[in-house]
């Protein structure tokens, strides 16, 4: 059962491996994209890393609900809408979307997750030592 | 024509790992130009090699049902170089794969000798307008022409043999030609 410590120190390493950054540049607050450089094809690869490392499963959207974001029932003028952002809180109860939320522009979705957040989505799907 | 960077499969287990040799030789065009009076194969193709047989493998393990293209080099290294006549044997092992992908670890031995370790990830295609890239005779070929299908073993063990649905449909084809 790994702590909270070990379970940041993996993705680290995941990160590391998958965009090629340096591990200290892996800081909690640190996001995905405009930090560390992420493009859609390294999440399915960060993913993979982690169902991996931790033996889990994360069915394809879990992570990154990117489905919510193309569909014109929450997404309007570029901009999500009240339902959307609904939904993308009960999706993704893992992530900060308070700064989001306020401007919620489609395109600046990609800068919401953080190294923090994924911390807790695996948090969530492993037990966690005391 | 495909452009094949691999020569011949010396093992192909389905579903785990793929072994393949690249010969080099001084034949081939491309090497007087990199470099003049100094050829080597240049490590994008030796990359491309190491996809090739890494890719088959994946695809093999769908019954190339798939469409499966390199997306991404997470990792390479290179120890050495390798030149004319330098026979390179690349083995490529499944590490994962789920609906939308796969990750192969690769390596390339000159000999004894470690010339290259790779991370290389596939990801599976869902566009159908891509189809005609992927046609199941072109993987039949592939695969009969690298003697996959002389070396090669099922999961059970059993001798690999070409799936069911690449022979109907190649099959179907040659009917409505």
């Amino acid at each position: 059962m790994p702590t909270k410590d070990e379970i940041f120190e993996k993705i680290q390493v995941a990160l590391v491996d998958a965009l090629g950054v340096d591990d200290d540049e892996v800081t909690p607050e640190a996001t995905l994209v405009g930090d560390l450089g992420a493009e859609s094809i390294d999440f399915l690869d960060i993913v993979f890393r982690l169902e991996k490392g931790f033996d889990i499963k994360i069915p394809r959207g879990e992570l990154f609900p990117e489905d919510v974001l193309t569909d014109s029932q929450y997404v309007q003028d570029g901009r999500v809408t009240e339902a959307g952002i609904e939904e993308l809180r009960k999706r993704m109860p893992f992530a900060n979307l308070a700064a989001f939320a306020e401007n919620p522009v489609v395109q600046d979705f990609g800068n919401v997750l953080t190294v923090a957040d994924m911390c807790r989505f695996v948090e969530s799907k492993v037990e966690v030592a005391g | 024509m495909r452009w094949y960077w691999i020569d011949r499969f010396i093992e192909f287990e389905s579903g785990r790992y793929a072994k393949a040799i690249k010969n080099i030789s001084l034949a081939e065009d491309h090497l007087h130009d990199h470099f003049p009076n100094y050829p080597m194969i240049p490590s994008s193709l030796v990359i491309e090699g190491m996809a090739q047989t890494g890719g088959l493998l994946v695809s093999e393990y769908n019954h190339f049902a798939e469409k499966v293209v390199l997306a991404k080099v997470p990792k390479v290294t290179f120890f050495c170089e390798a030149i004319p006549g330098d026979t390179l044997t690349y083995t490529t092992t499944i590490e994962h794969i789920k609906q939308e992908g796969a990750m192969v670890s690769a390596t390339s031995y000159k000999g004894q000798k470690l010339h290259a370790e790779a991370e290389i990830f596939f990801a599976h295609l869902s566009d159908p307008r891509l189809e005609s890239l992927f046609g199941p005779e072109i993987f039949l070929r592939m695969m009969r022409l690298l003697g996959a299908f002389e070396v090669g073993h099922a999961a059970d063990g059993s001798p690999l043999v070409p799936p069911a649905r690449l022979l109907q449909a190649v099959e179907a084809e040659e009917a409505n030609d």
